[in-house]
């Protein structure tokens, strides 16, 4: 076991990929000699070779139409897309082709390409350096989508993602890129060291894709979430001393619902939680399948807490996101209701 | 191990390297034709390689492209890159000091805003990139008004929104900037077809880096520029570095990027970037060109980012620290500078005193932007801002959201 940020737990993920299969390509923007604006692919080209670790012309498209033919012709390609935000003109490819490809040559053809982007805010990046998008894929037929909340299921879900046929948009929420984060951007920032998920194997594991975890059981009220939400939520519970179970979904594309649906008939009350925005966002399909599911073990609607319906506002970020006290108020809200 | 036979590009020198611009064809100042303005493209298929440079080693301005412009007109032009690199380098200075989140510097390539800018109408249309502050300080928008923005507060045009620099300004003809690259080159030629269509005399102009050519963008506007012949002059502003990633994974290995023009049937001029007259010959006769209907202009402007890609950057990890000291093709500003004090209407008493005068400005530029408030000092802009113009009317479940936000600001 090592300590490992999660950018670390990324960094040893493809570096063992591209250690045990030849067939393991790296590509993006910039993340060749320089190892990545955050730094994911540090060191990489260096130790593998400019033609397993390639830099790229800045043409999202271009890189994940590359990357879904050399998938076919037998290389297993991770792209990059630098920010979450720049991956729309890449979208005609992801969404016409490599979320397509096996279904309509039935099953002759596919391209096991990996699409890692960083996305969420909190880092005071404006509306092009914030955005959570998962929904907009999720929302697509043949897609699997990920997100991790920490660095054992950043790398065990790359891993994963890497070996996996079917294509996996990997999202990778870069405010806690460094350490956990609360919500509280006024508190000093945490390392990873601090926080169990820090540890990390240092060789080749994986985390299933299709399966959540309840990282912390309890009988008050379930809490489904993802990505920086799942510490935050953690955070706001506690504030409130309630005893909420706190399910980290990781994994939208394959849903496990299984687990959630068991955690919201044990507790009888739930919150929904997600940085993206409200409107016709994931959250809506994690509500309306455990109404669908639970609705006679209910005793109280089901509550979304999301990102506001608006573009990413720089100046007002804190306002903007869903922070402890949004997530504190629906908590209280869903507790009170009789 | 496999052998594998895929060709990556090279840069010419990397951290620790000698840096080494021999890659970079050069012509000397002078020697490249000014066609006529209607000329068909087939016959400057040249212009699209060579260099188009007036100012020569000895400071003259020289050849067909000598745009002969007044010595207060080209004053004028020090004075506007000198006040874009002096606001800059403080901005700069305002980011490391924690007042402003995030900053972008033009060092090295002024010339190409403000010389371009000069040549062009008021009324014509700008869509720029991230790195053409010059154009506001052409057109004289205050730097007042550019620090509120960068400073997200009560006076912010963006009315706290965007991310630092990504200004805009309607009544002086700049359109809003996007972070998301090479999206306003397109839009740039839809302006222009729109002003043919309605039979008006401006032409729009619109710049990217090297870099962003590469997306698929670049190609929709080339084709659309090319078949509408669309009164645009779209620039390509070729400063080597795009963050870690040189020219070449552009495309720039193979050919210039001016001769992508040929290629769509479109004027491609390779122009100097670093030369003030150079720019503004060349922008003046492809606005003219466009002006009268006889097309598009693609413009690649050669020239070197100088500073860091932005204040998240640290060009010291991929390119040697001296590249461009080694740039031949110098400073914008100094070429100028020389230039005039060549021909006896500058000195550097005067420059100096000029640099003075420019940063005192910016200083009392600063010092009002700050009484309006920055991301950590009040006065603030009021959060509830965050819900307007996301529609021109509010919808219902958008008013639903601003008072769940106000009952959590009152801590209800
Ligand atoms: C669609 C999109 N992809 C990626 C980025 C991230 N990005 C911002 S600037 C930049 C480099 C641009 O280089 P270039 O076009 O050469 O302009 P320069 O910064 O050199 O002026 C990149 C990759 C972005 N903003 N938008």
């Amino acid at each position: 076991m090592a300590q490992m940020n999660m950018i670390q737990a990324l960094n040893s993920a493809m570096d063992i990929m591209l250690g045990r299969d030849p067939n393991v390509v790296i590509l993006g923007e910039d993340v060749g000699y320089f190892g990545g604006v955050f730094r994911v692919t540090d060191g990489l080209q260096r130790k593998y070779g400019e033609h397993r670790v390639l830099d790229t012309p800045i043409a999202e498209g271009g890189i994940v139409a590359a990357a879904i033919g050399m998938g076919v012709n037998g290389l297993r390609p991770v792209a990059e897309v630098q920010f979450a935000d720049y991956i729309y003109p890449a979208y005609d490819q992801i969404v016409s082709e490599l979320a397509r490809l096996r279904y309509r040559s039935a099953g002759d053809f596919f391209a096991p390409v990996t699409i890692r982007t960083p996305c969420g805010g909190g880092i005071r990046g404006g509306q092009t350096h914030s955005q959570s998008p998962e929904g907009i894929f999720a929302h697509v037929s043949g897609l699997k989508v990920v997100m991790p909340s920490n660095p054992y299921d950043a790398k065990g879900l790359l891993i994963a993602a890497i070996e996996d046929d079917d294509p996996v948009v990997f999202f990778e929420p870069k405010r806690i890129y460094n350490g956990p984060f609360d919500g509280d951007p006024n508190k000093p920032a945490v390392p990873w060291s601090t926080h169990p998920k820090g540890e990390v194997p240092e060789g080749h594991y994986t985390v299933p894709i299709g399966k959540a975890e309840v990282v912390r059981e309890g009988g008050d009220v379930s809490i489904v979430t993802y990505g920086t939400m799942v510490h935050v939520c953690e955070a706001a519970a506690r504030s409130l001393g309630l005893d909420a179970e706190v399910i980290d979904v990781r994994s939208m594309v394959p849903l496990d619902v299984e687990t959630l649906v068991n955690s919201v008939k044990k507790t009888g009350r739930c919150v929904v939680v997600h940085e993206a925005t409200r409107f016709g966002g994931f959250g809506g399909e994690l509500s309306a399948t455990l109404q669908e599911e639970c609705f006679w073990h209910l005793e109280a609607p089901i509550l979304r807490v999301a990102g506001w319906d608006t573009p990413y506002p720089h100046a007002f970020e804190w306002e903007y996101f869903p922070g402890q006290k949004r997530v504190a108020r629906a908590l209280t809200a869903v507790m009170e209701a009789r | 191990m496999r052998r594998s036979r895929l060709h990556t590009p090279k840069p010419h020198a990397r951290p620790g390297e000698t840096p080494d611009f021999s890659y970079l064809e050069l012509s000397p100042a002078g020697v490249a034709p000014r066609p006529d303005i209607n000329v068909r493209v087939r016959d400057i298929n040249g212009l699209a390689y060579e260099l188009i440079r007036v100012l020569d080693d000895e400071h003259r301005a020289v050849g067909p492209w000598n745009p002969h412009l007044d010595p207060s007109e080209l004053q004028v032009g020090l004075r506007h890159m000198m006040l874009t690199r002096a606001f800059d380098d403080r901005m700069q200075r305002m980011q490391r000091s924690g007042k402003i989140s995030f900053y972008m510097r033009s060092l090295g390539e002024e010339a190409v805003a403000v010389a371009q800018c000069m040549a062009l109408r008021p009324t014509d249309m700008l869509f720029p990139a991230y790195r053409q502050q010059g154009l506001y300080v052409v057109r004289g928008r205050p730097l007042v008004d550019l620090m509120c923005q960068l400073l997200s507060n009560t006076r912010d045009m963006c009315k706290g929104r965007q991310l630092p620099v990504m200004y805009h300004w309607r009544e002086g003809n700049i359109f809003s900037i996007s972070g998301n690259l090479t999206t306003q080159f397109p839009q740039a030629v839809g302006w222009a077809m729109a002003a043919a269509i309605k039979g008006q005399d401006d032409i729009a102009a619109s710049w990217i880096g090297e870099g962003s050519s590469a997306e698929a963008d670049f190609h929709h506007a080339m084709l659309f520029a090319s078949v509408y012949r669309a009164p645009v002059i779209l620039n390509v502003v070729n400063n080597q570095w795009a963050i870690s990633t040189f020219q070449g994974f552009a495309g720039g290995e193979h050919r210039s990027f001016a001769a992508r023009g040929p290629g769509f049937g479109m004027a491609g001029l390779r122009v100097d970037g670093n030369d003030f007259l150079a720019v503004y010959a060349a922008t003046q006769w492809a606005a003219e060109r466009a002006r009268m209907g006889a097309g598009a202009t693609i413009m690649e402007l050669v020239t070197y980012r100088a500073a860091a890609h932005s204040t998240s950057d640290d060009p010291s990890r991929y390119r040697p620290k001296d590249d461009y000291d080694r740039w031949p093709l110098g400073d914008p500003v100094e070429r100028l500078k020389n230039h005039l004090i060549a021909i006896g209407e500058w000195s550097e008493d005067r420059h100096a005193a000029l640099a003075a005068e420019l940063d005192e400005h910016v200083t009392q530029s600063w010092r009002q932007a700050v009484t309006y408030g920055t991301l950590t000092e009040p006065p603030r802009l009021d959060p509830h801002l965050m819900f307007a113009d996301v529609f021109k009317h509010m919808p219902e479940h958008l008013k639903k959201q601003e008072a769940q936000l106000h009952a959590e600001l009152a801590g209800e």
